[in-house]
């Protein structure tokens, strides 16, 4: 019998619906999400290894390795972080500690906000056809560097700016206040401040470095060897500065090439290679949020 | 640290003038001013290159036959350079990629903010947080080995009697589509999950204390106040989709085709993947031209969510 009690829950199969629509989107999002994790690196941590690793894919030697792509990573991380940094964290410190605020201000802002959602393959694009052709750099790491490097800098300007605007006035007027010059005050205070922020910008970069494919594939290419070693120290060094204006194949390239060919397996061991560096990544990032609080 | 700090002030004290600081405060200061102009001048260049190298192809072939034609062949003896079905593949497509991730994404946001505990909330965080962080490759990776030979199966049963279709097998629209839809998820789920936790306690309270179940305050109070930043998210995933490139050249099969779900078709982004590595003379300019489609695209969709943000600030603020 149905009857109305105070203590009696009214059943509302509504809401028994909407409750189980919930759930089910919840479970779906994170299967989802999980599923490729766990399946890509279920499946490309069997390929991995030492050899693996330091070796570069080669069909005369018969030996299939990331070595040279992971080099090329590396590389092409080096020269676009130490391009996209200062540039990025001295752009930061202007707009938030010289410029006031003024139209000039907002329009900047609002470029790098509006470059921030520009598509890769456009950066890509871009890259190829100005570094690439008509400053004559090819395909070359150099290029895809340059390519990257202005693909990142709303990254960096963006924390930069957050951490910069975080540092309490009271500092500033302090600093000033005992005589301590402009320069001085960034120099002693503000950039120290900020280093968590900066640090955390650098991260963001180094995620989308790494990820990065679409810009990278027609501008620094996709060659994957291992370069020679030289026999002096000079000779190394040498071999540094022609290393960037060799072309050269990322681990996110390369593993688009891999699927391209159908080489699934090597594909696989990439792709868990990157997945433990964007958990790594992600990682770092949640202990520099840490450092900040 | 300290030390350094005080080593340095002791050289000042010895080594510099004041005319020598004031010297350093004003190189520092150009230093700093020279890294913004850098900065904002190698960011415009992309946009005025951008216009600079679309517009001549633009010009030359005509708008209208551009937007409008339905033939592209840019290595034909006389080619032909209609975009409309590229452009319509990625209409379609994100629209889509947009219509399963979006409510998908937001019921996990409420999830993860109304529903959850905490533990299970932070768990599910966490991951969603490493997925964003994910390289889009991967997706594809996993989009083209499990989910075209699964699609194939499917569009054998369903077309197993048309004998005028012609199989993809399994990379087609519907494949990409989904491949997108699995990519946006970690961006809506983050941000719509921000501004459902944003919304003040005192709407939730009033809206149980009249007696509404959890779910009508979910639905009827909680989720309309967070409205705008919902549809932030929404924009954000669409403007990801639209933008994305690696994740579903190989997906999507590749051809020029009216997108209908079981079709192989070649999107904005997956167009300039494919020829930029031989297009040549008027075909790259085109390119750029493809580019700048897509460029505006995006303005227009950021300009969308920018204007019915402000809606709803005048309204509510």
């Amino acid at each position: 019998m149905d009857e109305l009690s105070l203590y009696g829950k009214r059943k509302r199969p509504g809401e028994l619906f909407w409750t189980a629509v919930i759930y089910g989107a919840a479970s779906l999002s994170v299967f989802l999400l999980l599923g490729i994790m766990a399946y890509v690196f279920s499946r490309g941590f069997r390929v991995l290894s030492l050899r693996f690793f330091f070796t570069a894919t080669s069909a005369l030697k018969g030996t299939v390795g990331i070595g040279g792509n992971l080099l090329n990573t590396f590389f092409l991380m080096g020269i676009t972080l130490s391009a996209a940094v200062p540039l990025g964290v001295g752009c930061a410190v202007y707009l938030n500690e010289y410029a006031g605020r003024g139209r000039m201000v907002r329009l900047i802002e609002l470029t790098t906000e509006i470059l921030a959602g520009i598509p890769s393959v456009i950066f890509g694009l871009f890259g190829m056809v100005f570094f690439g052709r008509v400053l004559g750099l090819g395909y070359s790491l150099l290029s895809g560097s340059l390519t990257l490097a202005i693909m990142v800098l709303p990254l960096i300007v963006r924390s930069t700016q957050e951490a910069l605007s975080a540092v309490p006035d009271a500092y500033r007027e302090g600093a000033l206040g005992l005589g301590a010059a402009k320069w001085y005050l960034i120099r002693t205070i503000l950039l120290p401040c900020a280093r968590t922020g900066i640090l955390t910008g650098i991260l963001l970069a180094v995620g989308r470095i790494l990820g990065e494919s679409a810009a990278l594939l027609f501008t620094a290419g996709s060659a994957r060897l291992l370069p020679k070693a030289g026999r002096g120290f000079w000779e190394n060094v040498r071999g540094i500065g022609r290393k960037a204006a060799e072309p050269g194949g990322t681990l996110a390239v390369e593993l688009y090439l891999q699927m391209q060919k159908g080489e699934y397996k090597t594909a696989f061991g990439i792709g868990c290679v990157l997945i433990m560096a964007a958990v790594l990544l992600n990682l770092l990032l949640r202990l520099a949020g840490r450092l900040k609080g | 640290m300290e030390n350094s700090i005080n080593i340095v002030v002791k050289k000042n004290a010895q080594k510099r003038t004041a005319g020598a600081r004031e010297k350093t405060e004003e190189a520092a200061e150009a230093l700093f001013a020279f890294c913004a102009a850098a900065a904002v001048l190698a960011l415009v260049s992309v946009t005025v290159y951008l216009l600079f190298c679309g517009i001549p192809a633009i010009r030359e072939v005509g708008l209208m036959d551009i937007l409008f034609g339905t033939v592209w062949d840019p290595t034909a003896r006389e080619p032909k350079f209609g975009i409309l079905l590229i452009v319509l593949t990625s209409l379609v497509g994100t629209l889509l990629a947009v219509a399963v991730g979006v409510p998908v994404g937001i019921l996990t946001a409420v999830f993860l903010a109304e529903v959850a505990g905490p533990k299970t909330a932070w768990a599910v965080r966490g991951a969603v947080d490493v997925l964003a962080g994910i390289p889009s490759v991967i997706y594809g990776l996993v989009g083209i080995y499990l989910l075209n030979p699964l699609m194939y199966r499917v569009e054998m049963k369903l077309f197993a009697s048309s004998p005028a279709h012609r199989f993809t097998g399994g990379a087609n629209l519907l494949s990409a589509a989904l491949v997108l839809a699995v990519m946006i998820l970690p961006t809506v789920i983050s941000i719509s999950e921000a501004s459902v936790r944003a919304v003040g306690p005192e709407i939730r309270e009033a809206s149980l204390a009249l007696g509404a179940t959890r779910i009508q305050t979910i639905f009827r109070s909680v989720l309309p106040a967070a409205r705008p930043g919902i549809i932030t998210a929404a924009v954000l995933g669409v403007g990801r989709a639209m933008g994305e490139a690696m994740a579903i050249t190989l997906v999507s099969g590749g051809s020029i085709n009216i997108p209908f779900p079981f079709r192989s078709v070649r999107f904005l982004t997956t167009a300039i993947v494919s020829e930029m590595g031989y297009a040549q003379g008027l075909h790259r300019q085109m390119l750029f031209a493809v580019g700048l489609v897509l460029f505006v695209f995006i303005l227009l969709i950021n300009m969308a969510a920018e204007i019915i943000r402000k809606g709803y600030g005048e309204r509510d603020g």
